[in-house]
């Protein structure tokens, strides 16, 4: 870890005014993530910017139906708030599906969206990765790559965003509320996070002197028919090598609407809105399934020790899509088997 | 009595609390680097980024400019002082007395700061250039060595072997043959390695978590050419261990010579990244198992090759080929190990060291031949159970394996097992039952140790044995308790400092025989003492009788008759306020100069096959495996393990031990590995997010039953060592188990899901 100085700000201008002006600087939430990099020596900042005390800690309604999330609001928070628990139980799922209940009690819903790849090369100061070293090259691509991305990915990195809280948030098309110099802009989740391409040193849209101020849901929840899918190594305290967020609406016997969103698999949230639209006004079955799952897979390439991944991908959306319909969402407290 | 402290079975001690319980869960046990000195200075190590190769240069202007650095020890600083000695040491590396790197994060350099960040930041700006060369870490690397280990490494002396194998196996109506691998693993401790140390004058202080006091004592007063006398090692207690803290480390003497530089004690802890490549690990096998059987399952033909990993400078084995070649009566017997040497660090021990890879294979491939033979798997082992080993014919001090399966196999309900592969289903959850062998082989060692009791019955008891969390401190302070007729809670136990006799290294699973029979030695000579004085009163109650025919309860000494006398009155005779006495147990055929050597710091453990009458402790393990049918995660809701392990000491402590056991065995079945990028040799996961072990929810039921077992021959006091014992056969039970659910034989470990998706 490096030396670096420290302000901590009172006021969500205040916060954009230290990070535009400031030398290399990051601001600091719960620190899981930011802690953890700079002791890797991953991240260097100069000057740390504690935005703990800002006024972003509140969930409220929105007034069109749907609530706003401050981005200092914990994941345990969000987690176990009646509302979410009740109007966006996916929500909920994937948030407890995540890290360890002691993390999520640190971890803000602003910095989960910012948390940076797992990628051992990435992690590790004394290999080269495009992320890290922009233009040095990607060991990940010929390596070990059993967590690495299988859609999306580009010859220049082929990273995973790590988040289980994102997968959910992509499926439930809620909107990232940011303040820089210019002011306030809305960002769909959709676009916030970025494919690698030639530049995967950027991880999203967020202009490096913004800051995430909300969380928007909008008031559609898919309370009724949903589960959030994660297959990983262990029980908790584990990252998804693929987990599937799926939300259907149904009308009668027949989907209405669907939302289906992959985690572990590419460098962002994976929702493919093509796949979704196959199962609109379709029953519920298998082979409907399993036609989204090809679709969704269609170009999926493995690198070698991730190419299961194609096929588990596969498995889980067909397992997911099974659980919502059948409203048996997973469950992330009960992992006894009988 | 609860689950946790099982009832204690006859030749079984109570379930007593840990000693320490209360001050290890209120954070009151203070661990080496938590010793409070002041005027601390801090050092962090600087490692290599390449793993085969030369350091040309290496530029310090930076760390030196960071505001607070003290002091940086590197190349050229280490003149008079040796390098250390593979056996004491895990590696004969002094990686400091020249500029090559012979592996990943090879230690290059401390840098020593008036605090832990600057240390920290400063380390991070040493910049190194290198020569490098291109490394081989793997077994299929090209560039590696092949050597057969005897001859060349301490194990296996000879190559276990018995009769005709080639003719046995050409000619035996089964034959099978499989090949089997298991991954390098790390051990983590949660308790990190550190070191922490200061002189005083010419005497050297070091605090450091290690399974070997007087080893690790022995072996830095060796490489600063010091009186060891002058040299004082403490570790209170250890955070864990599984052999990762036995040998000593290269470690050890950079921090004291910063600590002598500065004349300033410094404490180096060495963070989780780093104890992957500065520390050793369990090396990666391969194996080939050839069986040749009759119909009805009688092994004629077995032989076991092994094929080790190890550094290019020290030549380490594990050689488990000397316990697997007489686990059953196989008719005739083949064996050999061979190293294969790398561009890695030296692998050292790790809980049962050889038994966990090489019994693995060979539990794997009974399971094989039983589908092969169409037997049930439990009774293919009861067909070639044996009351002799099949390399010299010597029988077992005891030997309880088939009770251990029938106990295990009805608390399991081993009796539901269909046994055709993927006939169990449970809803979405294919189920999978399998079995295994437990073994390991019963050391013992030389060990000393002082009792002290006070005439209102207190008791002190002394050693420098080393409480990892097994918790001998409870046990050894139990057999004092009971000889000196005194109640539990009035034993303290010393322990964790070389100011205390020495007692051996904390591996093998040798302590509790080998510390309780030095407690247990002592304590005689007490009784002995009191014996005499109360029978050579005058006119006392037990005046005349014969010493043989006293003991010693509840505070007094009594007669067979009724007679008694209390310990303050018979104290009062000795004109004495505490007796005080010191032991030196020499286990049976143990070296004359066996204890000098323990003084030293040098190892003579004995046990095993050696001797007169081969010694093992045996366990059968059961395992439930669930795995789903649609996405294929794998699941482990059960594991029972029956154990036949002597006398019990502490059933509490001996549940804790096998169940942790188990626990670490289905874990190395499924989860663990420490992967290296072929192309570099350098290690890839570096903490306990990539390096996976299981959380309690992994975990569902485990069971462990602990059979009444009594064997006088063993040692003198009775028991044999469980520490490593729970983990031997669960990975095989696992693999087994998989094989039951799903048809997929994997001899590959660790098994994960992507084995089961297309
Ligand atoms: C061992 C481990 C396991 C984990 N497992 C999982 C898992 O299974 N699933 C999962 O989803 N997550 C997992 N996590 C990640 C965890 O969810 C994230 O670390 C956490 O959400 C980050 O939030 P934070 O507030 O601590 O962020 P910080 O570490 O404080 O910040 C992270 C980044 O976000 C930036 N930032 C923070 N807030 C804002 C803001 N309001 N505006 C702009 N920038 C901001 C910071 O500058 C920094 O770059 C795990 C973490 C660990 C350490
Ligand atoms: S996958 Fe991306 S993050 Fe990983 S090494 Fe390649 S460029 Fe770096």
């Amino acid at each position: 870890m490096n030396r670096f100085s420290y302000v901590r700000v009172a006021s969500v201008a205040e916060a954009v005014r230290e990070i535009a002006s400031a030398p290399p600087a990051r601001f600091i939430a719960g620190g899981t993530n930011l802690v953890d990099l700079m002791k890797y020596n991953v991240e260097r900042p100069e000057r740390v910017i504690d935005i703990t005390r800002l006024p972003l800690t509140a969930i409220e309604e929105t007034g069109e139906g749907g609530l706003r999330i401050g981005a200092l609001v914990t994941n345990t928070e969000a987690a176990y708030d009646p509302r979410i628990e009740s109007r966006y139980p996916l929500l909920s799922s994937a948030i407890l599906a995540g890290a360890s209940p002691q993390l999520r009690n640190a971890a803000s819903v602003g910095g989960n969206l910012l948390q940076r790849t797992r990628c051992y090369y990435f992690y590790d100061v004394a290999t080269l990765c495009n992320k890290r070293e922009p233009g040095s090259g990607c060991p990940a691509i010929d390596g070990i790559n059993r967590i690495h991305a299988i859609l999306g990915a580009s010859p220049h990195c082929i990273a995973t965003h790590p988040s289980d809280m994102c997968v959910a948030l992509a499926a439930l098309e809620a909107v990232v509320r940011v303040t820089g110099p210019q002011g306030e802009r809305n960002i769909p989740f959709q676009d916030f996070h970025r494919l690698p391409g030639g530049m995967p040193e950027i991880d999203t849209n967020l202009a490096r002197d913004e800051i995430i101020t909300y969380i928007d849901l909008p008031s559609k929840g898919f309370a009724q028919n949903y589960t959030y899918l994660k297959l990983r190594d262990r029980l908790s305290y584990a990252f998804a090598l693929v987990s599937v967020a799926a939300a259907l609406e149904m009308d009668g016997e027949q989907i209405k609407e669907a939302r289906l969103a992959l985690g572990g698999v590419a460098h962002k949230p994976w929702r493919d809105i093509a796949a979704e639209a196959l199962l609109r006004g379709r029953e519920p079955s298998a082979k409907n399934f399993a036609a989204v799952a090809s679709k969704v897979l269609a170009d999926a390439k493995g690198y070698g020790s991730n190419d299961f991944k194609i096929d588990l991908a596969r498995r889980a959306i067909v397992r997911a899509l099974s659980q919502a319909a059948a409203r048996t969402p997973q469950s992330q407290t009960d992992k006894r088997i009988t | 009595m609860s689950t946790a402290a099982p009832q204690p079975k006859a030749n079984q001690g109570q379930p007593e609390p840990r000693i320490d319980a209360r001050l290890k869960v209120t954070g009151g046990a203070r661990y080496a680097a938590d010793i409070p000195l002041s005027n601390l200075a801090y050092g962090v190590l600087v490692t290599s980024d390449i793993a085969r190769g030369q350091v040309r240069s290496i530029d310090f202007e930076a760390a030196k400019a960071t505001p607070g650095v003290l002091d940086i020890v590197s190349y050229g600083d280490m003149t008079g002082i040796e390098k250390p000695q593979f056996g004491s040491a895990y590696t004969s590396l002094g990686p400091l007395h020249d500029r090559t790197i012979w592996h990943d994060g090879q230690i290059m350099a401390l840098v020593v700061a008036d605090t832990f960040e600057a240390a920290q930041d400063a380390a991070r700006k040493v910049k190194a250039e290198y020569e490098e060369q291109h490394p081989s870490g793997h077994f299929g690397s090209a560039g590696t060595e092949t050597i057969p280990a005897k001859g060349h490494a301490q194990r296996p002396k000879e190559n276990p072997s018995a009769g005709d194998f080639d003719g046995a196996f050409q000619s035996a109506p089964v034959k099978l043959e499989a090949e089997y691998r298991t991954p390098t693993q790390t051990h983590n401790p949660i308790e990190l390695f550190s070191t922490t140390a200061y002189w005083t004058g010419k005497q050297l202080t070091i605090c450091e978590p290690t399974q070997s006091l007087y080893g690790l004592r022995g072996e830095i007063a060796r490489q600063f050419r010091m009186d060891p006398a002058d040299v004082r090692v403490i570790a209170p207690y250890v955070g864990g261990g599984f052999g990762s803290k036995g040998p000593s480390t290269p470690r050890t003497a950079i921090v004291a010579l910063a600590a002598r530089r500065l004349n300033r004690p410094v404490r180096c802890v060495v963070s989780r990244e780093q104890a992957y490549t500065t520390m050793p690990y369990r090396a990666p096998t391969r194996q080939r198992i050839r069986i040749g059987a009759t119909p009805d399952g009688k092994i004629t033909a077995f032989s076991h090759e092994g094929w080790e990993l190890t550094s290019r400078i020290d030549n380490y084995a594990v050689a488990g080929t000397e316990t697997t070649t007489r686990l059953y009566g196989y008719g005739s017997v083949a064996s050999d190990v061979q190293l294969v040497k790398a561009d890695r660090q030296t692998p050292a021990y790790m809980r049962s060291p050889p038994e966990v890879p090489y019994v693995f294979a060979v539990e794997s491939a009974l399971d094989e031949l039983a589908y092969k033979l169409g037997m049930d798997p439990v009774e293919l082992r009861r067909v070639n159970d044996t009351d002799r080993e099949p390399i010299h014919g010597k029988p077992f001090t005891s030997r309880h394996l088939m009770a251990c399966y029938d106990q295990a196999a009805q608390a399991f309900n081993w009796s539901a097992r269909n046994p055709k592969p993927g006939s169990m289903r449970h809803g979405d959850w294919l189920i999978g039952m399998g079995c295994a062998t437990a073994v390991y082989p019963t050391h013992i060692a030389p060990a000393t140790a002082r009792v002290r009791l006070r005439a209102d019955g207190d008791v002190l008891v002394q050693s420098a044995s080393q409480e990892l969390g097994t918790g001998i401190r409870t046990v050894a302070g139990q057999m004092a308790a009971e000889q000196l007729g005194v109640s539990f809670d009035k034993v303290k136990v010393e322990m964790g400092d070389t100011e205390l006799p020495p007692a051996p290294v904390s591996g093998g699973s040798n302590s509790t025989a080998s510390v309780c029979s030095a407690v247990l030695k002592a304590c005689q000579q007490i009784q002995e003492r009191l014996f005499r004085a109360a029978v050579a009163s005058n006119n006392g109650p037990l005046a005349g009788r014969n010493p043989a025919d006293l003991a010693i309860r509840n505070g007094a000494l009594v007669a067979k008759d009724g007679a008694a006398q209390k310990l303050p009155d018979v104290f009062a005779l000795l004109g004495a306020g505490a007796v005080e006495e010191y032991a030196e147990f020499i286990p049976d055929g143990g070296p004359h100069d066996a204890v000098q050597k323990l003084y030293q710091g040098k190892l003579t453990m004995t046990g095993g096959p050696e001797g007169k009458k081969a010694k093992y402790a045996y366990g059968a393990e059961f395992v439930e495996v669930r795995i789903n049918s649609r996405t294929r995660e794998i699941r482990i809701p059960r594991l029972v393990g029956a154990f036949a392990a002597g006398r019990i000491m502490n059933t509490r402590t001996a549940r804790s031990q096998l169940m942790g056991g188990l626990i670490w065995g289905m874990s190395a079945a499924l989860f663990e590995a420490t992967e290296i990028d072929e192309r570099t040799a350098r290690t890839i996961n570096r903490d306990l997010q990539d390096y996976f072990v299981p959380v309690n929810a992994d975990v569902q039921q485990v069971e462990v039953i602990l059979l009444t077992e009594v064997d006088h021959e063993v040692n003198p006091a009775g028991v044999k060592g469980i520490g490593e014992l729970g983990n031997v056969g669960t990975n095989a039970a696992v693999a087994n188990a998989v094989f039951h659910a799903t048809g997929k034989r994997l001899r590959q470990l660790p098994i994960r899901l992507e084995h089961f998706v297309a």
